[in-house]
Order: C-alpha cells, then structure tokens, then sequence
C-alpha cells in the first residue's frame, strides 16, 4: 500500500513488512490531525486572551497617570481664620473655606480679573473638588503653615484629566463637552509652564470610593478583599482538608457518605448568588452581623470555597500511592500517624493548589455580595472586617456604571489591578506546586 | 487534629466577633441607582463636612430591593434610608407596617429628567409620544382596528421622522424608569392615537385596557435593557440608528457621544424640565425611619444637609451632575415637612 512502485522487491527480501506497513500513513495523519487540532485550540485561546487583555490594557493602562496642577498656595491667615479663634475653636480649622486659597492662588497663576465670576468658576473647576479636604489635612497636620506659602500638588478635575490624556474629542461643538475652550487654552498654558502635568497615580491605590473620578480608588476595596480573603483562608482550608481527610482515609463506604459526597459535587456548582441569599438569611438576618461587612462577606465565600477546597483535597489524597500507606502502617504507625506524617504531607501541593484556586475564585465573585449589602458605596477604611467594605471586582462593577468618562479607564485600570493579583496567586500556587511535588 | 483545632478555633473567635456587632456610628443607605449618584455626592461632601460622622454608606440595588430591606425592622442592623425613584406603594407601607416600622418620612430631592437620544452622528430628532407608541406598542389601530404592530421603520409611523428600521432601547421592566416611560409616553401617546378608545371598546376592564396600552411589542424591534444606562449607550454605539432612552445626567455626562431628541418640540434640560415644559420626568425621593433619627448618630444632619439649598438647591453639585432640582417654594416646603416630622 506505501509503496506500490516496489512490491515485489520487499515482498521477496522481507515478507512480514509490507503487512506491519499497513495503516501506519493512516495513523500518522490522524496524529498529525490531533496535533494541528490541538495547537489550532490553543490558538484561538491564546487570540481570545490577547484579544481581551489588549483591550483591557489599552484602555486602562491610563489610570496609572493622574493629571496634576502643582500651584503655590498662600495659606492666608485672612481666609483660613479670620478671627483668629483656631486656639479655643478646633472647629475652625476643620470648617475654612479653603477652596477659597486655591481660587486665589490660580487666579494669580493665570491672571484672571478676580472680577469675572463666570471666569474664575471656570478656572475653579479645572482643579478637584477635593482640594478641601487636601489643604484641610495640611493644615490641621500642622497648623505653622498657616501664612506661608507653600506649593501643593493637587489634583486636576477628572475633565481636565480626560481632556490632557486626550479622551475628549475636542473637535466636538463647545457646549456638548464637559470641557470649555477657554479651560483647554488654560490646560495647555498651564502645562507649558510646568505647572500641569501628569505623574504615577497612586490615588487609585489609596483612596476610597469617591463620586469625583479623580478622587476615586481601589484602598478600601482591597482592604475589604483581603479581609475576606483571609477570612476564607483562615475557615475554609481548616474545615475543607478536615472534612477531605475523614470522608478519604476514615470514613465507612456506604449510603451516607456516597449522598454526602453527591451532596459536595452538588454544591460547587450551586451558582454563587445562592449563597449570598443564604448569607443574608442566615448570617445577616437571624445571627444579627452587621450588613456590607467583610465578616459577613468571608463567611459567605467561604461557603462558596470550600466545596472546591474538598473536591481538589479528596484528589490529592487520592493520588498518593496506596503503598505509601500500607508501608507505614506495615512499620505500626497508627492510621492517624499515617495519613498525617504521610499521606497529608504528599497530597499537600494538590490542597494547596486548590485552596488557591478556590480563594482566587472568590476574589472575583460580586454575586453573593449583592445581597448581603456589600455592592455599596464606601469612603472610610473599614478598621475591623466588621465595618462596612467592598471588594475588588464590586468596585469593577459600579465603576462600569458610572456616567462620567473617566471612570471608563478607572474601570480598566482596576480590571487590571485586579488580574495582577490573581496572577499572583496562581503563581503562588505553581510555585508551591513546584516546591513540594514529589514523583515515584 | 490540628487542622481540626484550628477550625474550631476560627469558628469560635468569629462567633465571639459577632457578639461584639453593636453600636452602629455609620448610616446605611441602599436603593435606586438613579438616586445612587445624587446619595453618593452628599454622603461624601457630608463626611468631609462633618468629620465628626463617618462617611454614610450607600448601597445600590434599585428601589424596590431598597425598599424591601428599609421594612425589615427598626434598629441597628436595618437600613437607615431608602433611596427610591418612584414613590413607597401602599404595599410597601404595610410591610413596613407588619415589622414595625411604623414611622416613615417621605423626603423628595428633586426631578430626574428622562430623555431619549441616538448617536451623535444622526440628524437632528423630533419626538411625539403619538409616534414613539406608534413604534414600540405590540398593537396599534390601523383603519380602526387593532393589529399587531407592523411598522418596522419610522418613517412608515411619520414622513419626518428618519428612513430606518425601529430599535429602540428603553429600559427593562424592573427599572424605575420603565414605570415613568409607560406612564409619560405609551399612554399619552396611546391616547393621542386614538388608540383608547378602540382598546376600551374591545375590553371593558379598564384596568386590562390601560396594561394593553402601554404593553411594548416583542418582536425584537423594541429591545428591553435591564443593566444600566452604559450598557444603553454601548448598544447606540453598536447600532448608529437605534434609539436609547437616558436619564438626563447620564445624558449630559455624554453629550458629545449622544443627540438628544425633543419631545413636542421641547429639548431636555433642567429648566424645561423645572417648569414641567418637557413632559418625561419624575420625582426622586429617599425613605427615612423616624425611630432611626437622633439614635444613628449622623443620621438628622445627613437628612438636613441634603435637603439644604447647598445640596439639592439649583446651584448644588446635585444640579451640576444632572439632577432637576424643585422649585423654591417646594424646597422650603420640602424642608418645613421633614422639620414638622410628617409621616407617610
């Protein structure tokens, strides 16, 4: 069949050949096929992440880059107090107009006719809103500073920040933008001098929730994940490789634990928004925890977890050889000494691997959340898992619902946050993998 | 073991850290995403304003979610406020009613504008609520009789209107929003086509007639959108001619994207809408327990701080971002019912 030209010769020196010969072109190709198969599916994986990654990157790499306007600012004694009461009223110092300084300084700056009410607003709101609470916090801080001038970095309004990035398509008429002609001229001016400029936006790491863009981050965000993620880590990998442990290596084969074990296949499936509804029947309503707390939100992953923590567990200790096992008690090694001094340490690069798993997949889960109040809004820092936090990927969420156009690279950006840390985990879990394997 | 130990370890110092959940310092607010962006704003500029109170917490979820939580109970781990952009139904008090809480004030913030839009590339748009119901109803009258929709472009409804197939993207039916949509455009303008009393002759129950007023054709032409106004704008952005529908500070956020269509000739803005010219708008209003005010510490300064001319005033940032505010006289009137302790 291969080789029709020459039969006769190889017939007549080995006769068994041309019978092996038979099929092998055949199979070759149907190798060849899988192969092509194969690399064409990892193709079109690989061109679905690009694909993702690219637009997720190029639209959010901006929000590492905050626009900024560095301006000397006189903290006048005039404005800030007035009559001079900041030694018996401590409020004083809290309640000062201190827009009022920037007002001032970026008048001065641009030469503005203080005058122009309908010119100095415009000039006002090119820096954030924020400014309040920054020059507030310098001066509280340390009050020696009031009747010095000082420069100060503040942030530039999120228009301004669009507009200098060039995300606001100037070409459109003046009165359908967010941004004036007369800003963008001052923008540019301002820029030109040094003045405006952009730098490493750490705000987007540190600050709270903030309805101004420019003011707005992931801190509390991810002090809220990390909570429950460690709330998680702390409940589910206990109870997950205990349960794993006695229905593997001690329990009794018969009904109850086979309706135990369908039960534990069911449950990782469950879509996750059903345990929000129990968490919030269950832990907020009859146990009384406070609503849109970590502790709450850890409780409820975790019982998301822990049903893919004992599947992956029950895995490993079923990978390790029944040799193992039987050499240690051959040796009279007590069966709790032998899956823990043995069987436990073999199997534990699997646990590990599908603890982290298992944890990365509820860093990204909003669902559950939903209910239990912790798709919310929150500025201050929760101190305790029991004050009110959000997550990561609700952050992501009610970012992408925002009206304004800065939010859009926000969005991104926090996307992107988001993957690094779950590229970290997943690296840690090939490590450990790496670290602990042992082959026989 | 140790495992073991440790797990009942966790178990127990979680438990122990439930029973010290007491004290709230924070006000808990949750409901309508439309008023979210308005709460937001005051919740901030509150907690800058106060230093003293923490920054109240803001749920988002929508109205009757909103709702639904605020009549739970009274105390410490129920909701302070509840953020709606429809008025509580009467269903609603008795629940509320049923688990204690008894006392609910009614606080009104102002008018939310509902504007539809299309991409910024089309002409010029001018709407009538005759022809949107001509487009989006599942049946209209046709020679007197009443048939299953069968416009498939504008410009078979009305000459003026664009040469292109009807998709239009209005909000799903468990938005608030949907609600003022029926309400301001299907029945107006199932009334101004005549369509009534045709409905009315073929169905005596008048409350079956008024549902097949404002019932919204289902053959893909009119597509129900139940995320949020984003999600609206990027199927604008998919399909060029296709027409949206917005609240308008969601609008104006993107005007250079979006053109607004007038409705009776009236374009959308806040003063049109102030003075009641634009016909699509709708109160916004928040919840408060009255049991809840001088026991959450924060919770009457918030209430006072937002119905403050500062706040929702016509010079505010709630203005600013799109919200209408009342008319003076309403504002006081707004004040003065919150000050006098008036229950729903």
């Amino acid at each position: 069949m291969t080789d029709v030209a020459s039969p006769t010769v190889r017939v007549s020196t080995r006769p068994a050949e041309s019978r092996r010969d038979i099929g092998i072109k055949r199979r070759y190709a149907a190798e060849r096929r899988f192969r092509a198969y194969g690399i064409s599916a990892i193709a079109i994986g690989l061109f679905f992440l690009a694909v993702l990654l690219w637009s997720v990157v190029s639209k959010g790499y901006t929000a590492f880059q905050q626009t900024t306007i560095t301006l000397p600012i006189e903290f006048s004694e005039k404005v800030i107090d007035p009559k001079n009461e900041r030694a018996t009223d401590p409020k004083q110092l809290m309640t000062a107009n201190y827009p009022l300084l920037v007002r001032d300084a970026l008048v001065k700056q641009l030469g503005i006719d203080p005058k122009k009410r309908p010119l100095v607003k415009q000039a006002t709101d090119m820096v954030s809103d924020s400014v309040r609470t920054q020059l507030r916090d310098i001066v509280t801080a340390d009050p020696s500073v009031i009747g010095k001038t000082i420069p100060v970095t503040l942030l530039a309004d999120a228009n301004i920040d669009s507009a200098f990035k060039g995300q606001i398509d100037l070409s459109v008429e003046e009165s359908k933008r967010k941004v004036k002609d007369q800003q963008v001229a001052w923008m540019n001016e301002l820029a030109d001098a040094g003045v405006l400029g952009k730098s490493f936006n750490t705000g987007i790491f540190t600050f709270g929730a903030s309805s101004r863009p420019e003011a707005a981050g992931v801190g509390v965000a991810l002090v809220g994940s990390a909570y429950m993620m460690l709330i998680v880590l702390v409940l589910s990998l206990p109870i997950g490789v205990a349960a794993s442990i006695y229905l593997e290596e001690f329990a009794p084969k018969n009904r109850l634990t086979d309706l135990i074990e369908v039960n534990i296949n069911n449950l990782a499936a469950v879509p996750s928004i059903v345990y929000g509804l129990l968490g919030l029947a269950v832990f907020v309503n009859f146990a009384g925890m406070p609503r849109s707390a970590a502790l709450v939100g850890g409780f409820v992953l975790t019982l998301m977890t822990l049903p893919t923590i004992i599947i992956a567990t029950r895995a490993a200790l079923k990978a390790v050889p029944p040799s193992i096992r039987s050499a240690a008690l051959g040796l009279g090694a007590s069966k709790m000494q032998t899956v823990f001094h043995h069987v436990l340490p073999l199997a534990m690069p699997g646990v590990l691997t599908g603890t982290i798993i298992g944890l990365a997949h509820a860093l990204g889960e909003t669902a559950p959340l939903l209910l239990i109040g912790m798709v919310a809004f929150v500025v201050d820092y929760p101190g305790s898992p029991l004050e009110p936090a959000t997550a990561l990927p609700v952050q992501i969420y009610m970012w992408a619902n925002e009206a304004e156009r800065a939010f859009v690279e926000r969005t991104s950006g926090a996307i992107i946050i988001l993957l690094i840390f779950l590229i970290v985990m997943n690296l840690g879990a090939i490590l450990l993998r790496r670290r602990f394997e042992r082959r026989w | 073991m140790k495992a073991l130990k440790l797990s009942v370890a966790a178990l127990v110092a979680s438990a122990a850290f439930a029973g010290v959940a007491a004290a709230r310092d924070q006000i808990q607010i949750a409901g309508s995403s439309t008023v979210l962006p308005y709460a937001k704003i005051v919740a901030e500029t509150f907690g800058e304003t106060f230093p003293d109170f923490k920054t109240p917490v803001v749920e988002s979820g929508g109205s009757s979610a909103g709702l639904k939580e605020f009549c739970k109970g009274v105390g410490e781990d129920t909701i302070d406020i509840a953020n709606s952009s429809r008025k509580i139904k009467d269903s609603e008090i008795e629940a509320c009613k049923a688990a204690g809480v008894t006392e609910i004030q009614e606080v009104k913030i102002g008018y939310d504008g509902i504007v539809f839009a299309t991409d910024a590339g089309n002409a010029d748009l001018a709407l009538k609520p005759e022809q949107l119901y001509k487009a989006l109803a599942a049946e209209v009258v046709v020679d007197g009789k009443l048939v299953a929709n069968p416009y498939k472009k504008w410009s078979e409804i009305d000459a003026s209107l664009p040469d292109a197939e009807i998709a239009a993207y209005i909000p799903g039916e468990k938005h608030g929003t949907r609600e003022v949509f029926e309400e301001k455009i299907l029945a107006h303008g199932c009334k101004d086509a005549g369509a009534v009393d045709v409905i009315k002759a073929a169905i005596s129950d008048e409350k079956a007639a008024a549902k097949k007023c404002v019932a919204v054709r289902k053959d893909g032409l009119a597509v129900d959108i139940d995320g949020d106004y984003t999600e609206t704008l990027a199927r604008i952005a998919s399909n060029k001619s296709g027409i949206g529908v917005f609240g308008l500070s969601f609008y104006e956020n993107n005007a250079d994207k979006l053109k607004v269509a007038t409705v009776n000739g009236v374009v959308p803005s806040t003063e049109t809408i102030a003075s009641g010219e634009y016909p699509v708008s709708r109160p916004l209003f928040f919840y408060v327990k009255k049991a809840h005010l001088g026991v959450v510490p924060g919770l009457k300064e918030y209430v006072e701080f937002f119905v403050d001319d500062q706040m929702i005033g016509p010079d505010g940032p709630l203005a600013e971002y799109g919200l209408v505010a009342a008319p003076d006289a309403e504002r006081e009137e707004i004040r003065k019912t919150f000050e006098a302790g008036n229950l729903l």
